[in-house]
């Protein structure tokens, strides 16, 4: 059987690249990874090489996946590991350490790996959005705190995504436990008795849910990217000049994730591998990434695009907890919270 | 009943001249065996060997297992029975009626079956959501839908139907009407017609579509997430958490075999079952008709209303989103532009934002067809070999049959890791998507085409070929016309179920072919109006094309009425 197998993989990697030329550079990654074709095409036409992306789920998926197949190695590189999942991926060592000389026009706040096995690339935040015609048309005023959204004016106004199956659920989980503490159970509770919309993805809080969205949903308040906004404008059917949504933005309401990019263990390509973790902190790259993927650059040489400085905010005090924390109690506090809210 | 003639003739060929039934029979089996070999054995073998260990057997994974199977298996037979209820009428409504719009509504009902569940649940809190046409009509009427066990209900139902109204309607309307006339002419009323006769050659297509149902709302996945909440968790759903959200490989793969041996439980007794009755026909169609008695016109006209509304109202809201102005009552506009629009039509066309992964619609339409055709050839080819051989079942068969049916009951999310480990990089080759859903499509062949090769009276073979006939005429004139219409149904189930990407959560999928439900998942994970418009825009654009292609490849069904 095993004969057959590799029988049949190799007939069929023959079929794929009977075609000689430029080498093949593979990059794994989640599947909101987007980028422009004419920035791809000008790192492939540098370095003489064909870039195949395989895309593998969301950032959790994509790495369990790495992990799953670290002995044969599915890629040369991954991105997607965020800071949420970094000390797994580092745990589990799967990655080749390689410092970037672009690293240097990067904030030392990004770096959270000294050894250097995985490079920051963008950070957003997960924040509270919330339907600016919905709080104007009934006069209420806009919740400046986690502690506000258990007050009754805010009753049944509230969507957020199951933490279990979802990572913007997850990072407004890790939000209130690095401002609750251990009391954080208490606080998912009394949001529950006010009212508490939980449903399993980003896609169907925001889209079928939320008010403010193409959904025109029920609730009005929904956890989601602090750029949303800004894609709202940028997608809008008819142009707007100002967005319809924005972000709660008080202390610990929003929580930060910074995404790495990671050069896989084996590579057979690690000169084209270091050269493409340098292209995703180059300008050119970094200055693409707001309008795809709608997340900021890390390199501080980077400008941002309009719509970002007029429409999107970045909290001044994001929930921060180390990885290492997450780590060792992301499974036991999802486990805690499912129980919780049963 | 009626194979004692065949059942002799049948001893007399394994025995008789030809020492090579044997033979024969491996050649009809070696390729669906190889197939499943390698392509669902070995991977699950090899993720399920790395995940098991006994430290996952300890009490608390064990009542665990237990509350999920139980709920599992609950919501799976209320499912059956519902989708049975409205099924069963349905296929007899089908197969016996004539009506205006009948293809259309045939079409209609299989559409469903290959819309990404995102998009259903979309449709359906249209309708009955907080803010739904229904909520809209009446005010007062409170209920909640979303997370709901009715939710997950009726959900099931609206996929499945179509699932009874092929495999037995098919079987209805190949029913000898002979039969049917005989026991009438000797005095027996229509319902007793109906519970003598006609249900208990039905048994075969009846228990072929309730296993196929049941194992469906058994591993039902996307539904339970997204219309069910977070109030419930089937085994599926389970061990997609504990093998991609919080890992604990080991739980996984005990709750994978768990689902497996229910799975093969299951299929070990539909196989007992369903050999005590070959049913065979006459390769004569009974007609339909108008509907002529007052009753029988109440019936049709009754549940032609249920099922047009039923089917209808959920899915004609994604065509009227697409064409709306979905931004016209949120304010901060440049300028006010309400009603109708293409907008959203043209700008598939546009790569806006210049992205390496854009989609053009027409190159996503053309990746879902390639992949789409090549299932329907995969499990065609792979299916008929093993039809024929369970047709007339020997010892290996017994043993075969069940095992085909297995990769319908176990977790795609393990087999999507099995592959990883037997593939790897080969994976991402655009061919796994093919070969991924045809594991699923052919469990759906074999159960279509097996009751029909089952029915050929070998009689007529003989009376054939001993009046003259060549062997290929012999094939026109008795198989084929038995055979063309099972053929149809199968082939309509494995373009449907590639169609609706049942595989996409076993594979690295490259972003530079997608196909449109890939398409559909893209528009709908970033905000904004546009992007909305455009997944409903592309949805509608996938219903349309289903309901076409159904309506092409189901075309000829009156042919032989």
């Amino acid at each position: 059987m095993k004969r057959i197998s590799i029988l049949l993989s190799t007939l069929f990697l023959l079929a794929s690249c009977s075609a000689p030329g430029p080498k093949t550079l593979t990059v794994m990654t989640h599947s909101s990874f987007a980028v422009s074709e004419d920035v791809i095409r000008s790192f492939e036409k540098e370095n003489n090489v064909k870039v195949v992306f395989l895309q593998s789920g969301d950032a959790g998926e994509t790495l369990n996946k790495a992990i799953l197949a670290k002995d044969a190695p599915l890629a040369d590189v991954l991105f997607g590991v965020d800071n949420t999942f970094l000390s797994r991926a580092l745990q589990a060592d799967i990655f080749e350490s390689y410092r970037s000389p672009e690293l240097d026009s990067v904030d030392d706040k990004f770096k959270l790996d000294a050894s250097n096995h995985v490079t920051p690339v963008d950070f957003g935040d997960v924040c509270i959005n919330y339907d600016k015609k919905y709080f104007t048309d009934n006069g209420l005023a806009i919740p400046g705190s986690l502690e506000d959204l258990v007050k009754p004016e805010y009753k049944d106004l509230l969507v957020v995504e199951n933490p279990a199956t979802s990572s913007t659920g997850l990072a407004f989980l890790l939000a209130t436990h690095a401002h609750f503490g251990e009391d954080y159970l208490n606080y998912w509770k009394s949001l529950k008795d006010n009212g508490l919309v939980v449903v399993d993805g980003w896609e169907t809080a925001y889209y079928t849910n939320f008010s403010g969205s193409s959904g025109h949903g029920a609730q009005p308040m929904v956890v989601s990217y602090g750029t949303s906004p800004a894609a709202e404008v940028v997608f809008a059917t008819a142009p707007l000049n100002d967005a319809p949504t924005a972000s709660i933005i008080g202390p610990d309401t929003c929580f930060r994730q910074i995404e790495f990019v990671g050069i896989l263990n084996r590579t057979k390509n690690r000169a084209l591998a270091e050269k493409f973790v340098d292209f995703m902190l180059s300008v050119q790259f970094q200055e693409d990434m707001p309008l795809q993927m709608f997340v900021y650059p890390v390199n501080q040489k980077a400008a941002l695009p309009e719509a970002f400085t007029k429409y999107s905010q970045i909290p001044v005090q994001p929930a921060v907890l180390t990885p290492d924390e997450i780590a060792t109690n992301r499974d036991a506090w999802i486990e805690a919270w499912t129980a919780a809210m049963k | 009943m009626l194979d004692h003639g065949d059942r002799e003739r049948r001893k007399f060929n394994v025995q008789g001249p030809f020492a090579s039934a044997w033979f024969k029979r491996l050649l009809l089996w070696f390729f669906p065996v190889l197939f499943l070999l390698q392509f669902f054995f070995v991977p699950l073998f090899r993720i399920l060997s790395l995940g098991f260990d006994a430290s996952a057997l300890k009490t608390e994974n064990f009542s665990l297992a237990f509350s999920v199977l139980s709920f599992t298996f609950y919501q799976a037979s209320l499912s059956l029975a519902l989708t049975f209820m409205l099924g069963l009428p349905s296929a007899i409504l089908f197969a016996r009626y004539d009506f205006y719009g009948k293809s259309f509504l045939r079409a209609l009902t299989a559409i469903p079956f290959m819309l990404p569940t995102v998009v259903v649940a979309t449709a359906f809190n249209s309708l009955l959501g907080p803010n739904g046409w229904i909520h809209s009509l009446f005010p007062l009427s409170s209920f909640q839908f979303m997370g709901t066990l009715t939710a997950i209900l009726i959900a099931h139902v609206f996929y499945n139907t179509t699932i009874v109204i092929r495999i037995v309607g098919n079987a209805l309307s190949r029913l000898d009407p002979k039969l049917e006339y005989a026991a009438r002419s000797l005095g027996a009323d229509s319902s007793r017609v109906w519970w003598n006769v006609i249900l208990p050659l039905l048994r075969p297509s009846l228990l072929a579509a309730a296993l196929l149902v049941f194992l469906f709302d058994f591993t039902s996945f996307g539904v339970i997430l997204l219309l069910g909440g977070t109030n419930f968790s089937t085994l599926e759903v389970e061990i997609y958490l504990r093998v991609l959200k919080l890992p604990n490989l080991p739980l996984a793969a005990l709750l994978s075999l768990i689902q497996l041996i229910f799975t093969l439980i299951l299929s070990l007794f539909y196989t007992r079952v369903i050999n005590q009755t070959t049913v065979q026909t006459a390769p004569r169609f009974s007609a339909s008709s108008l509907p002529a008695s007052i009753r029988e016109k109440i019936f049709a006209a009754l549940l032609v209303l249920f099922l047009s509304s039923f089917f209808f109202l959920p899915l004609v809201s994604l065509p009227l989103r697409s064409l709306a102005r979905l931004e016209a009552d949120r304010g901060q506009r440049m300028e006010v532009q309400d009603g109708i629009t293409i907008d959203y039509y043209k700008e598939l066309f546009i790569n806006r934002r210049g992205s390496l992964f854009y989609v053009p619609p027409i190159q996503a339409a053309l990746n879902s067809f390639a992949f789409a055709g090549l299932t329907v050839l995969f499990s065609l080819f792979l299916g008929f070999p093993a039809a024929f051989a369970l047709a007339k079942p020997t010892g290996l068969e017994k043993i075969l049959d069940p095992l085909l049916i297995l990769p319908l009951g176990s977790s795609a999310v393990m087999l999507g890791l099995g592959f990883i480990l037997s593939f790897g990089s080969a994976l991402s080759l655009p061919i796994f998507v093919p070969i991924a859903h045809t594991l699923i499509a052919l469990p759906f062949v074999v159960r279509a085409l097996q009751p029909a090769i089952a029915s050929i009276p070998e009689r007529l073979r003989q009376a054939a070929s001993m009046l003259g006939a060549s062997p290929f005429r012999v094939w026109q004139t008795v198989d084929f016309p038995i055979l063309s219409r099972a053929t149809l149904t199968a082939a309509t189930f494995a373009f449907t179920i590639s169609l609706g990407e049942f595989g996409a959560t076993l594979l690295l999928s490259r972003p530079d072919r997608p196909t449109i439900p890939v398409a559909i998942a893209r528009f709908l994970s970033q905000p904004g109006g546009l992007n909305y418009g455009q997944a409903m825009a592309m949805s509608t654009i996938l219903m349309v094309i289903t309901c076409v292609s159904i309506l092409f490849i189901e075309r000829d069904d009156n042919r032989f009425a």
